[in-house]
């Protein structure tokens, strides 16, 4: 198995991890981390591909992904404590304002 | 020798997200992101981008998970033992879609990989700061540029998010802390 | 080189833009001078460029591809001509002269009703350009409905204006009158674009007329005529709305509601002729077809002697007027539907002149009266208003035909061509000249002449400011020598210079016998009419004789239209239209959708559970979804 294939292994592995914490976690903050490891896992796959086909512009890429991440999570952040802070209470499912 | 390298680092990458999940307390969870990120930083550095990795750790584990800790203590959240748990039927739709999931992307992974021609000649540029530099700052200036107008407006939302009506910053962190 | 389409479109745009933008924070006497001077560049410019042209050094220009569709392409181009140029002449010199009128006619309006004034004008003069200079039949219909469009904003200018007393219509209700009945005559322009782009290929009139002889002996397409016949016509048909011909001049004696600059310009001078116009320009198809006799002239002189008598009866000043513009049109109509082009289009220029004149004394009348329109209560105008009757008279002589005047020229052209053709359309022209000179001097001797009969009024008339009578003047003089100057004859200015454009048809040698003819029944109609009219008391005008009831009653046309048309439409509007069709139907397809909306969102309301980690895992699942379908392929 070469050093390629073992790197998206992980990104692919990685992902699938975040994608079931975001399905199943209640807590509003680790659905957070889980949507960032998602990010990570992509971003190993841009620099795999990147080292792969022998340019930069993956590596470009992933400093695009890093910075609209630190906006989200800011955000995200944000609003998490707006929340908390109303209903004293961060479980996603106390959260069904969308429904109405 | 190498490739050993890649494996553990893979699996130390791997073990730390499985951790993110099954740990019940936030600040737990956050730690596990950590190690993470420090195994993904290695695996950057195995695949010599360098000043990448070093960003990696510099914004991922110094800044962003900062700021979940920071979060978490500021709410002052202990353990998710109040939370009540996952449901069984969510956590097996959960696991069914994860797995369905996972089982598809790993057929195209294995698919591509074994398919996939031998890197392209390690070139002695790609790690090369200096070309990365170039590339950042002549192709893609203007998304670039725009970038950093989204990192303004993240500010400026944040702010606006955060900001109390009509009341006094400290008097409601004081109720609800 | 867009020199030519500049100077002649964009001051009028300017005007338009500045007016129509701004107009209501300008001060009046700006709105008015810029209106002015719009027109005025736009006339100096078609001054500059008509000697060009003739000189052949400006043809075509292409300004830009309107539409393309395969092969088929229509281009926003002008067509510089002989007969363009004329026709440009003529829009931009009369509208000039009575833009300036109208600065003082139009002077108790308040500001925002000036400016509208001016742009709508501006705008109509515009239109007008775009339609006689277009190089193809879709421009040409583009400025027809413009023109259309202005002709019934400014026919409504006043719209706020209730019916007066005594009068069967107004304005708005006139506007409404004016757009409906053109859209019939719109409807045949347009089959008849239609038909030309199936035949042809192309709206282009160089193109259409170089390919028109291959079509001649074409397959009948309908009622036994071939396709070529169906174009004229239906050609035709779009002349007739637009240049007020039986049986759809109907809207022009009621559009005379709008203000009398309107009338002058618009209903008199302009846009009334663009039926004229396009049979002119469409000279080659009418030949070829041979429509011209056996349907446009026929039209052409009926509707001239019908016109005639309705304008012998009435009582009103710019009803008279109105009569007589429907019956002068018949008269181009003859001209070149008796393939004597040159005749219609010097007769059309001609009549601009004097049936423009005839309406800005109107209006000069109109204004000192205060807007009493009524003859009946006129009378011995002539010491209140020298320079308007005067110049009246001068037009009355020109347009009864009076030897050396315009009318003179360009009328026994038409009737000459006539006498070689058809005799009963002659002699119907003839005695319709003796009527145009007795009701025209009918006219003058009930409004100038004689005593006043309502001394109140009399007493508070004055001639008009000299902004108004200047162009009187100005159109009078026009009016007095056009015809002597330019020679309305094969060898004389106007007819050499349209020689290149216009098909030439000799039907035998120059008579002088039609002129002798129609010059005698034209001065005994001149005395009769003095004689008779002058005098007369308004109880001995209301009691005439019973011959003219029936034309005084407008030949209950309006009434017959009413019954056959608009009341049946009207009833099957209510009875089945409305209560059926909308409400069970239309409304019932309505509801329908709604309520089949309504049930589906109630399913799938349930999907929207709120909670995020549905949709998240709705997404995932769609992705999953896709992945398999992709890979299965």
């Amino acid at each position: 198995m070469s050093d390629f294939a073992i790197c998206l292994a992980v990104s692919a592995a990685l992902f699938t991890l975040g994608v079931v914490g975001v399905l199943v976690k209640r807590n509003a903050i680790v659905v957070f981390m889980c949507i960032e490891l998602m990010l990570n896992a992509a971003n190993l796959a841009f620099v795999t591909f990147s080292r792969q086909h022998g340019t930069v512009d993956g590596q470009i890429f992933v400093f695009f992904v890093m910075a609209i991440a630190a906006a989200e999570v800011a955000i995200g952040l944000s609003i998490i404590v707006t929340v908390f802070r109303n209903r004293a209470s961060i479980n996603v499912d106390d959260v069904t304002m969308l429904r109405r | 020798m190498e490739t050993l390298l890649y494996l553990v680092f893979g699996l130390v990458a791997l073990v730390g997200g499985v951790l993110v999940i099954v740990n019940r307390n936030p600040v737990y969870s956050a730690l596990s992101l950590v190690l993470t990120m420090f195994a993904i930083s290695a695996l950057y550095i195995l695949q010599q981008a360098y000043f990448v990795a070093a960003v990696q750790i510099v914004v991922y584990a110094g800044a962003i998970v900062v700021l979940f800790l920071f979060v978490i203590m500021l709410l002052n959240l202990g353990d998710e033992s109040d939370l009540p748990a996952s449901s069984g039927t969510r956590r097996f739709v959960g696991a069914l879609l994860g797995v369905t999931f996972a089982g598809i992307v790993g057929a195209v992974v294995w698919e591509y990989a074994s398919t996939a021609g031998p890197a392209v000649a390690a070139g002695t540029d790609i790690d090369h700061t200096k070309l990365l530099a170039r590339v950042l700052f002549q192709n893609y200036l203007l998304p670039f540029e725009v970038v950093s107008l989204v990192l303004l407006a993240a500010l400026v939302g944040v702010l606006a998010l955060i900001r109390t009506h009509g009341r006094d910053l400290d008097s409601s962190e004081a109720d609800n802390v | 080189m867009l020199a030519p389409t500049a100077l002649l479109f964009l001051p009028l745009l300017a005007g338009v833009l500045i007016n129509g933008l701004l107009g209501a924070k300008l001060p009046k006497w700006f709105s008015a001078a810029l209106g002015c001077a719009a027109m005025g560049a736009s006339f100096l410019g078609a001054l500059i460029v008509v000697p060009l042209v003739a000189a052949g050094a400006v043809g075509d220009q292409v300004l830009w591809t309107w539409m393309a569709a395969g092969s088929f392409t229509v281009d926003v181009a002008l067509k510089f001509d002989a007969l363009s140029c004329v026709m440009a002449l003529i829009i931009t010199g009369v509208s000039f002269l009575i833009h300036i009128y109208a600065a003082g006619y139009m002077s108790h309006e308040d500001k925002r009703g000036l400016s509208r004034f001016y742009t709508y004008l501006n705008l109509f003069v515009f239109s007008m350009l775009v339609l006689v200079l277009g190089n193809n039949y879709a421009l040409m219909f583009v400025g027809w409905e413009g023109v259309g469009l202005c002709s019934y904003l400014l026919i409504g200018f006043w719209y706020d204006r209730e019916r007066k007393e005594g009068d069967s219509t107004f304005p708005s209700q006139a506007a409404k009158k004016a757009f409906i009945v053109n859209r019939i005559g719109d409807f045949g322009f347009l089959i008849a674009i239609f038909l030309m782009f199936t035949t042809f290929g192309t709206l282009q009139f160089d193109a259409i007329y170089a390919n028109a002889q291959s079509v001649v002996g074409g397959p009948a397409l309908m009622w036994g005529k071939p396709v070529l016949w169906w174009i004229t016509a239906l050609l035709f048909v779009g002349a007739i709305g637009k240049s007020a011909q039986i049986p759809l001049y109907v809207w022009l004696p009621d559009a005379m509601q709008g203000p009398t600059p309107v009338s002058a310009l618009i209903h008199a001078a302009t846009m009334v002729t663009a039926g004229v116009y396009m049979v002119a320009r469409s000279n080659v198809l009418y030949t070829l077809a041979g429509t011209g006799p056996s349907l446009v002239a026929p039209i052409g002189i009926i509707t001239a002697a019908f016109a005639a008598t309705m304008a012998l009866t009435s009582f009103d000043f710019k009803g008279v007027l109105a009569y007589s513009t429907v019956s002068q049109l018949g008269y181009m109509f003859v001209g070149v539907g008796l393939g004597a082009y040159s005749a219609g289009v010097a007769h059309l220029m001609t009549h601009a002149f004097f049936k423009g004149l005839l309406f800005l004394t109107a209006g000069s009348v109109l204004h000192a009266m205060r807007d009493v329109g009524d003859i009946r209560r006129m009378g011995g105008l002539s010491r209140k208003m020298p320079i308007t009757f005067i110049t009246f008279a001068v037009a009355a002589l020109a347009i009864g035909g009076f030897p050396f005047l315009s009318g003179f020229f360009s009328k026994d052209a038409i009737l000459l061509a006539a006498y070689q053709q058809s005799q009963w359309i002659f002699w119907l022209g003839a005695i319709t000249a003796g009527l145009t000179a007795l009701y025209m001097f009918r006219l003058l001797a009930i409004a100038f002449l004689g005593e006043p009969r309502d001394r109140e009024l009399h007493d508070a008339a004055h001639e008009s400011p000299a902004v108004m009578t200047l162009p009187l003047i100005i159109l009078a003089v026009l009016s007095a020598t056009a015809g002597a100057v330019l020679g309305m004859h094969e060898d004389g200015l106007l007819y050499r210079f349209l020689s290149g454009v216009l098909h030439v048809e000799h039907h035998g040698a120059a008579t002088m016998t039609p002129m002798f003819i129609s010059v005698a029944l034209g001065l005994v109609g001149m005395v009769v009419g003095l004689l008779v009219y002058r005098g007369k008391s308004a109880d001995q005008l209301n009691h005439g004789s019973a011959i003219s009831a029936l034309p005084r009653a407008k030949w209950y046309v309006d009434e017959a239209y009413d019954a056959a048309i608009v009341r049946p439409i009207h009833d099957v509007s209510r009875s089945v239209l409305w209560r059926f069709v909308d409400k069970w139907i239309i409304d019932g397809v309505v509801n329908a959708s709604a309520a089949a909306v309504y049930a589906a969102g109630g399913v799938l309301r349930n999907v929207q559970t709120g909670v995020v980690q549905t949709y998240a895992a709705l997404i995932l699942a769609g992705t999953v979804a896709l992945l398999f379908v992709k890979a299965l392929l």
